[in-house]
């Protein structure tokens, strides 16, 4: 275990804020309009995407015990919910964390 | 100083149908159990969430602890997995700048930048004028801000209760409200590409670096959705 508590939640909000700091210190001269700020826009979508992808695909922590298999179904399943719902978050969200307590215990 | 109709009016975007409350608070309370399972007091979770409120900060966070990571590795894990929010600040701010409005506003509220704030402002913008944009961006920041610093309180004191099942069922709530966050966000060619590309290369650069996946995956899927588009738009 790394010792200081104090200190790495320090170091660890600092190396978090200086992207958000970075990213503002850099906005101050994009215009909305501008190429850059749209291939940026662009970038932004996919990293998110590949984040995203990341954590169902190669988990880590709890969900990494869960079935590869099992959790793109949870996800299909709950994408198709979002579309049934007209575009609810709080259905799919919800339907998600059950189902997969069930698949987890029962499968 | 800040407008409060505008302030209000972004704070009650955690209500409704669209609500980031419960994925927020779901990922959250794993974070304040995950967190006093490795040895945080109650102040010490609460002060993470507070000073950090980016989800997978705080989980690179624990695991690096965990090994035992020294202090410049786990700066640098943090840095890595956090550095989407560096174009997502680039993509959201010029929306949001008004010469009107002082500098130090956004400075500070640049702090409330994580990817469901960003999501709801994002999918909003359009329907505040310039000037209270970022008055309403403090508002959606401060609540969704809120509803973290509470669930980890929440997690943490609830955490002998939780079982393995439950926390599995946490864990996936948030990665699913992105999922239909994005999917609902795919209007235009470019936005689309950007998410399905990311999606497929994210993973695909795991198999080239579990580091850097993310930002090569990324900038390559947002390089290539770009150019693609602005091709398409002549």
């Amino acid at each position: 275990m790394t010792s200081n508590i104090v200190l790495v939640i320090l170091i660890t909000s600092f190396a978090t804020f200086l992207s958000r700091f970075l990213g503002v210190l850099s906005s101050e001269n994009i215009k909305e309009t501008s190429k850059i700020f749209r291939w940026f826009n662009c970038l932004a979508y996919s990293t998110l995407a590949a984040l995203i992808a990341r954590i169902v695909i190669f988990p880590s922590g709890l969900l990494s015990e869960v079935d590869y298999f099992v959790r793109i179904i949870v996800v299909i399943l709950s994408i198709g919910l979002f579309f049934i719902t007209k575009k609810n978050l709080v259905y799919p969200t919800i339907f998600s964390a059950i189902i997969l307590s069930l698949f987890n215990s029962y499968l | 100083m800040i407008d409060s109709k505008y302030f209000l009016k972004g704070f009650a975007s955690i209500r409704g149908v669209r609500s980031p409350a419960i994925a927020l608070g779901a990922s959250f309370i794993a974070i304040g159990a995950l967190l006093k399972n490795i040895g945080f007091t109650i102040q010490e979770s609460i002060f993470s969430t507070f000073l950090t409120y980016a989800l997978p900060g705080s989980l690179v966070m624990a695991e690096s602890m965990i090994i035992g990571a020294s202090l410049i590795n786990i700066f640098i894990a943090v840095w890595l997995v956090n550095a989407r929010l560096y174009p997502m600040t680039v993509s959201l701010m010029p929306l949001l700048m008004h010469k009107s409005q002082p500098k130090w506003k956004y400075y500070l509220s640049c702090h409330f930048i994580a990817v469901s704030s960003w999501l709801i402002m994002k999918d909003n913008y359009e329907q505040i004028n310039k000037e209270s944009r970022i008055d309403f961006w403090i508002g959606i920041g401060v609540a969704t801000w809120s509803v973290a610093i509470f669930s980890t309180v929440i997690g943490y004191l609830a955490s002998d209760f939780l079982n393995e099942d439950v926390l599995i069922g946490l864990a996936i709530i948030n990665p699913i409200y992105f999922t239909c966050m994005m999917v609902g966000a795919m209007k235009t060619i470019k936005i689309s590409l950007s998410i399905i590309l990311g999606t497929i290369l994210g993973p695909a650069f795991y198999f080239v670096s579990p580091e850097w996946c993310i930002l090569f995956g990324g900038i390559t899927a947002g390089t290539v959705a770009f150019l693609i588009g602005e091709i398409n738009d002549k």
